[in-house]
């Protein structure tokens, strides 16, 4: 039994307590999950089982994205482990694929079509190519990133990774994991590697 | 429908200008732009078109009744709409539910006009070219609120509940990508793209927005209800849709109206 069917487990016990509860308290993820089980419907490549919580989306829900050191350190190695890097060890693509990639937000809802227009929607929260003047603010500023960060292999390593599965590095970030989620390819994280680490990219220009 | 379709464009040249000289400025100037922007989308908004065709909707004999909503109860007495969206959602004894501006139509659609709930669900979110007739009716309700104070209680342990549960499913973090409400509407100052993000759990950006919507959009010519920008945001957050009406989504409606409380309500609006 794994810790997420031993929390589904105890939802149970929860939910009929929370029924019996005459004060109110904030309903706990496992009754939330409760809800959305009932008051959702799968469409299209948006199936139900979205709206179950992972280890990860549990604890940063409770803890409002301020886990314990102790306990975010652990989870992020758990993410780390599951990180699948290139067999061929080359993490860097091509940029100009990586351009598209990174300026359609388009994939995975219930109207998009699976295998379809996709990509990283890195525009709508970080700024990329100092050029392109329509971008959003949620992630920090990626401009001239080669030029702050490197451009070596450990660069593109991190990068791959970080692009990969967010969560290995900072447990509650807001940005999703590509590789993990199975949202993007290998191809797809490689050219976004590229895309912010090619000196000839306009991300570097 | 010309009419509505030429001022759309006219926003949507409007629009496009002032973005386009946005880029070229300070940001001062910028903010004059798009204030000057907001007056002018304002000014030649067709919302009050959605607004008359609402009223004539309301009024209306329809339905295997032949039945207008003229007796429907928004929560102020049968037939009152003056004040009533600046209430909702509350809780409605005859459902024993607490219910949003939406869901108590469809309520009174069902009841008194007779329709089935399939029916008078069966297209709720319209397009350009065919508005819903819940986007007329919405509009018209929301309308009879204009100038009024948000006043939404939280006094009966369903409304206190619901509230609740609209606070727990605005910090759920889950779907394909990890995302809550939180995750756009939680710090201030974000945005996406040019997009400027109200933080919703604030009191402060809960009484901007929600006191704007349903609002037009000038980018695709539609009026919208908060019912459909639930769902759309839930869309992007890479969820399974909310069915309509549910009490997930009455719980959001709840929790953002409820920060709002306070403020004067003055839409339906207009947007980019």
């Amino acid at each position: 039994m794994n810790r997420k069917s031993i929390r589904l487990a105890l939802g149970g016990v929860a939910a009929a307590l929370f029924a019996a509860q005459l004060v109110h308290a904030d309903p706990t993820p496992l009754q939330v999950r409760e809800v959305l089980h009932r008051d959702f419907h799968a469409r299209g490549q948006a199936d139900m089982s979205r709206v179950d919580q992972d280890d990860v989306q549990w604890l940063c829900t409770v803890t409002h994205n301020h886990p314990s050191d102790k306990k975010a350190q652990e989870l992020e190695a758990e993410q780390l482990a599951m990180i699948k890097y290139p067999a061929d060890g080359k993490y860097i693509g091509n940029w100009k694929r990586g351009e598209k990639l990174a300026s359609t937000g388009k994939g995975m809802t219930w109207k998009d079509k699976p295998g379809g227009t996709h990509g990283g929607g890195c525009y709508n929260c970080h700024q990329l190519a100092p050029a392109q003047l329509s971008y959003g603010t949620i992630g920090p500023s990626l401009a001239h990133y080669a030029q702050k960060r490197g451009s070596g292999v450990d660069a593109q390593k991190y990068v791959y990774a970080k692009l990969y599965d967010s969560k290995a590095f900072k447990l509650c970030s807001e940005m999703p994991r590509f590789g993990t989620s199975g949202s993007l390819s290998e191809q797809d994280i490689k050219d976004l590697v590229a895309y912010l680490l090619d000196p000839t990219s306009p991300v570097n220009k | 429908m010309f009419t509505i379709r030429g001022a759309a464009a006219l926003g949507a040249a409007v629009l496009a200008l002032s973005t386009a000289t946005a880029f070229a400025q300070s940001a001062s100037q910028e903010r004059q732009e798009i204030k000057k922007y907001q007056r002018m989308t304002a000014e030649n908004s067709p919302v009050d078109l959605w607004v008359l065709e609402g009223e004539d909707l309301w009024k209306k004999k329809r339905g295997p009744n032949d039945v207008s909503l003229e007796r429907c109860d928004l929560g102020m007495g049968p037939g009152v709409t003056k004040g009533a969206y600046a209430h909702l959602p509350r809780y409605f004894k005859d459902t024993d539910r607490v219910q949003d501006l939406e869901s108590r139509l469809v309520t009174c659609m069902t009841t008194l006009q007779g329709f089935t709930e399939k029916q008078a669900t069966k297209r709720v979110f319209g397009n350009a070219d065919k508005p819903s007739d819940m986007e007329y009716l919405a509009a018209y309700v929301a309308s009879r609120s204009r100038g009024i104070r948000m006043q939404v209680s939280t006094k009966n342990p369903k409304e206190k509940a619901s509230y609740e549960l609209g606070r727990a499913l605005f910090h759920y973090r889950a779907g394909t990508w990890d995302f809550s409400c939180a995750s756009c509407h939680g710090t201030p100052g974000k945005r996406i793209r040019m997009q400027s993000l109200p933080v919703l759990s604030s009191k402060k950006g809960a009484s901007g927005t929600y006191t704007t919507w349903p609002g037009y959009r000038v980018s695709n010519s539609q009026l919208k209800t908060m019912q459909w920008r639930i769902n759309d945001c839930f869309r992007q957050q890479r969820f399974p849709e909310p069915n309509y009406g549910s009490d997930a989504t009455v719980a959001l409606t709840m929790y953002m109206a409820v920060n709002a409380n306070g403020a004067i309500y003055r839409g339906p609006g207009t947007k980019r």
